[in-house]
């Protein structure tokens, strides 16, 4: 076996000469798309950026599954059975996981931190939220488990939109 | 080769201009619910295998697959996404269960084409970036607001540029295939509208079609010139629409209590992408329905297919493909003789509505449909052998065929 | 069931590609495939054509898979592209092996191709529409930020050390030396490097991502009927298994990959592989690794390993090229490169390369028979599995 050829044998590539490289000098072609898109929301998203303008979070019941979905949809994925019943959630939970990131959105290296996460919240089963930012805590702070409460934007800035929460800080009485 | 694959259950939504009240996620639900309980199954127990046919362009998402399990019943079991019309999908499944691991599976494709709002633009980003899009128009995004964002210089190596500020609707490029065939064929431009107008009245006794009107072939060709020789009623608008197919095996579907729809064969083939080079003859179709012939035992196309559904996003292309899958030599004569009247009885995309990846599921529904004679008013007699043959829609060169068979 | 045989593979350089296409690659790929088949091939004698290829918009290309078919012998073929995600680069193999296996084709050639540099300004801007329009796209999430929430809930659910985790970085870049295609070997890479290297966000630091890339790589399956037309060779595809969750990833605990093992369990069941004691039958294991921990998310996925335990194994040595279970010893993602479906070079061509005799430097000591390749895509949900044997 030891005699057998190696593979895969030396696959070259085309090389661009560094000046080339260094001036631009490569030939391409660019082109921009014009891509839009209007996704028609359905019921269960409507209800829940409705809710959300309100200040408020909507979760939806699976009575076959006894389990209460945000976000919300109109099926439950386990039984495939169709869900209805919208349940007001507390705008409370915990900290599922999270990042600490020096990437803004662009890729773009910043000083200041971006604090990320997934939040359980209180009154649905375990490992149903969403994701969001969090804020009013530093990063030495921020931990799993850690008890969160959602601070939302003024109601006559909220668009029905997952925004209409600007971030989720610190519960009083949690803490670490 | 060993166990047949047989159709256990359809399921489809309504088909519609436009579907606000509907999240993608709601119409694919809808219709995948329908097709289990028409097959009687339950997805989260019975069905072994889910394939959806989809591309991201058309739905606006990165990566499509990512946003398909739960609404089609596949949470924690195998699902993928095949990016093709809905008859590859078919023989996906097809295939799935001939190598023995699954014995049930579900196909799905849809359109829901109204959430899109660029059409035209998607179909130009499928054109070749160096030596077709140009042609097109300008490079950069026309009608654009802020400014480009092209770094400064990058100009100056930049192939393809155009000074044209607007860009053309991609639909051109069928209407030179149609100056092509019929130019070639000596067909007319009023058989062409012969094939509206008959698709167009079809679709009157098919419920789920949105697209029916009363037309005469004066009224085509008077219509507005929207791609010459193409006028604006020979080209099939776009519709929002959802189908999903269940296959299974033959012991299944004795099993279940249901009669036979036999997916005897299919086949699928691509031409070459480059556009100039391509005999615009539909090769695809003549390659892909030999493929499914062969494997289905046809040898005489004309005499044993009782029913076909052929892609008609365009009008002359129904005649086009109807001699391309060697059903006949000479497709508008036969329609002059009034003889197709088992061609698109559903109304075809002119009546139906053109639904992009689906188009292969809804020529494959309206198949069975009539098989299994439940196509009501517009039920045709003694129909053993359906053929469904879809095409990719412009700029591609592929399309598919498969043939179905009653037990 | 047709037994499903490979005959041939081949694979390109993964770099940025200034001055190729993706057609180009794909052709590069599949007549290296082609031109390793022992006793010879022609494209008249491939039926079929698949094609795995990953999100449109990095190519920039609508439909592409009809873009790339010429370059991929498909002209005037069968022909069809699957798609998922980044499972893609196992799927693809998949999807050739059930065009065999069913009886439909006896030959059948697979090409996956990637082509990530054409996305201007950076191929992270096609990242952004793969979150969910309404709940978490208006957030302007990062993809970054993804990896790093799974990979803290995983060291945080199992208390694993970073350094256990940056070993994997270490192992694979030096795994890649004397790769041909390598974009990123290091022979010198130390636990120090990645540990020092620059936040992203943490936990993920810039040592422990695999980089973005251009490539192309092919495989040829022929059914037994054939196959002494083409080798002498009997490697063999002894099982497949794929598997999907849900999308709403804020519904599940991320420590533990679910879907993984689903697919695992399938694949295994049908290669004749103890679904209970995997590590066992198993010679060697390709995990998919576009992120130092996910190796082990992986392997404990797969079934190698108990929960939780993989890091530990690891820093005993158990997965390096000369260990117990040696993991990744093409150098992964992490060493080679990973344009996405193309990463199939490392997950499934290296199956065969290493079980025929043939990975050089690479190559896997003590005469391996099985290998088991796993590729992992869309929003942390796709698992795709295959197992080769040599029989």
């Amino acid at each position: 076996m030891a005699d057998k050829k190696a593979y895969p044998p030396y696959a070259p590539g085309t090389k661009v000469p560094e000046k080339d490289l260094i001036n631009k000098k490569v030939t391409y072609t660019m082109w921009e798309p014009e891509v839009q898109y209007s996704w028609a929301l359905g019921r269960a998203n409507v209800k829940f950026l409705e809710g959300l303008k309100e200040g408020k979070i909507y979760g939806i019941n699976c009575h076959t599954c006894d389990r209460i979905l945000v976000p919300p949809r109109m099926f439950c994925e386990y039984c495939y059975g169709p869900t209805e019943g919208w349940v007001e959630l507390p705008d409370t939970g915990i900290i599922e996981t999270f990042s600490v990131s020096y990437l803004d959105p662009n890729a773009a290296r910043i000083e200041e931190p971006i604090l990320i996460g997934v939040i359980d919240l209180d009154g649905a089963p375990d490992h149903h939220g969403f994701m969001h930012y969090f804020g009013e805590m530093s990063k030495d702070d921020i931990h799993i488990g850690m008890k969160v409460k959602a601070v939302w934007k003024p109601k006559e800035e909220r668009e029905g939109s997952i925004t209409d929460i600007k971030y989720f800080k610190p519960l009083k009485e949690g803490g670490k | 080769m060993g166990k047949k694959v047989v159709v256990l259950g359809v399921g489809h939504t309504d088909f519609n201009a436009i579907t606000p009240d509907m999240g993608w996620r709601d119409f694919m639900y809808e219709a995948c619910n329908k097709a289990y309980v028409d097959a009687g199954v339950n997805p989260r127990k019975d069905v072994d295998s889910f394939i959806t046919c989809a591309e991201d362009f058309y739905e606006g998402f990165s990566i499509f697959d990512e946003f398909v399990p739960d609404q089609v019943g596949a949470l924690l079991k195998p699902c993928c996404t095949v990016c093709a019309d809905g008859i590859y999908g078919l023989g996906t499944g097809y295939m799935q269960i001939k190598t023995g691991y699954m014995d049930i599976v579900s196909i799905e494709a849809h359109s829901k084409v109204s959430d899109l709002l660029t059409y035209g633009e998607i179909l130009n980003f499928g054109m070749d970036p160096v030596f077709e899009r140009p042609v097109v128009g300008s490079a950069e995004r026309p009608n654009y607001k802020e400014g480009p964002v092209w770094p400064k210089g990058s100009h100056d190596y930049m192939v393809g540029k155009s000074d044209e500020k607007e860009r053309v609707h991609p639909y051109f490029l069928a209407g030179m295939e149609m100056r092509h065939y019929l130019k070639k064929t000596g067909t007319t431009e009023e058989q062409c509208a012969k094939v509206v107008v008959k698709n167009k009245k079809n679709a009157f006794y098919n419920p789920y079609a949105d697209y029916e009107l009363k037309l005469t072939v004066e009224d085509v060709m008077k219509s507005d010139p929207v791609f010459t020789p193409m006028k604006y009623y020979d080209v099939a608008p776009n519709v929002d629409g959802a189908i999903c197919f269940i296959l299974g095996t033959e012991e299944k579907a004795k099993e279940l209590g249901i009669d036979p729809i036999y997916l005897d064969g299919f086949g699928w083939s691509s031409e070459t992408p480059w556009f100039s080079n391509r005999g615009f003859d539909a090769k695809y179709a003549s390659m892909s329905s030999k493929m499914a012939y062969k494997m289905a035992g046809i040898k005489d196309p004309a005499k044993e297919i009782d029913i076909l559904e052929v892609d008609d996003k365009y009008s002359y292309k129904e005649l086009q493909h109807l001699e391309a899958i060697g059903y006949t030599e000479n497709a508008a004569k036969m329609l002059d003789e009034d003889k197709l009247c088992n061609v698109n009885v559903s109304g075809g995309a002119l009546g139906v509505g053109n639904c992009l990846e689906a188009t292969g599921l809804q020529k494959s529904l309206e198949i069975v449909t009539q098989l299994r004679g439940h196509a009501g008013k517009r039920q045709l007699k003694d129909l053993n052998v359906g053929l469904a043959q879809s095409w990719r829609g412009v700029p591609s060169g592929s399309g598919a065929v498969a043939i179905f068979r009653r037990g | 069931m047709k037994k499903v045989y490979v005959i041939g593979a081949g694979m390109t350089l993964f770099r940025r590609h200034l001055l190729e296409n993706g057609k180009e690659l794909s052709f590069m790929a599949a007549k290296m495939a082609m031109d390793s088949v022992d006793k010879g091939i022609k494209r008249s004698d491939i039926e079929h054509v698949v094609m795995g290829s990953a999100p449109d918009a990095f190519d920039g290309i609508h439909m592409k898979g009809d873009n790339l078919l010429d370059g991929a012998g498909g002209v005037n073929k069968p022909y069809v592209r699957v798609f998922n995600g980044g499972g893609t680069g196992v799927f693809g193999p998949i999807a050739g092996w059930w065009h065999v296996a069913s009886g439909v084709s006896d030959v059948c050639m697979v090409v996956n191709e990637e082509k990530m540099g054409n996305c201007y300004p950076h191929p992270q801007t096609a990242f952004q529409h793969i979150w969910d329009p309404i709940i978490d796209r208006p957030l302007h999430p990062n993809l970054v930020w993804l990896f790093a929430m799974e990979m803290n809930r995983y060291m945080t659910t199992y208390g694993i050390k970073k350094e256990h985790i940056a070993a994997v970085s270490v192992k694979n870049k030096r795994n890649a030396v004397g790769h041909p295609c390598a974009q990123l070997p290091d022979e010198k890479i130390t636990v120090e490097d990645v540990l020092n290297s620059e936040i992203m966000a943490w936990p993920v630091q810039r040592l422990d991502i695999s980089p973005p890339s251009d490539g192309a790589a092919a495989i040829i399956f022929c059914s037994e009927d054939v196959i002494q037309k083409y080798t002498d060779e009997r490697i063999r595809i002894a099982g497949v298994g794929w598997n999907i969750d849900s999308q709403f990833w804020t519904n599940r605990d991320l420590a533990f990959p679910r879907y993984v093992a689903n697919a695992s369990k399938m694949c295994y069941q049908k290669a004749g592989i103890d679904v209970n004691t995997p590590a066992k039958d198993v010679d060697f294991a390709e995990p998919y690794d576009p992120f130092s921990y996910k190796e082990l998310h992986h392997a404990e996925g797969m079934l190698l390993f108990d929960k939780g335990k993989a890091p530990l194994a690891a820093h005993e040595g158990v997965t390096q090229r000369d260990g117990d279970l040696p993991l990744c010893p093409s150098g992964g993602l992490l060493g080679v490169g990973n344009p996405i479906a193309a990463t199939m070079g490392q997950k499934v061509c290296e199956l065969y390369w290493q079980l025929a005799g043939k990975a050089g430097k690479r190559q896997v000591p003590n005469d391996p028979q099985v290998g088991v390749g796993q590729a992992w895509g869309d929003i942390m949900q796709m698992a795709t599995v295959l197992a080769m044997r040599r029989d």
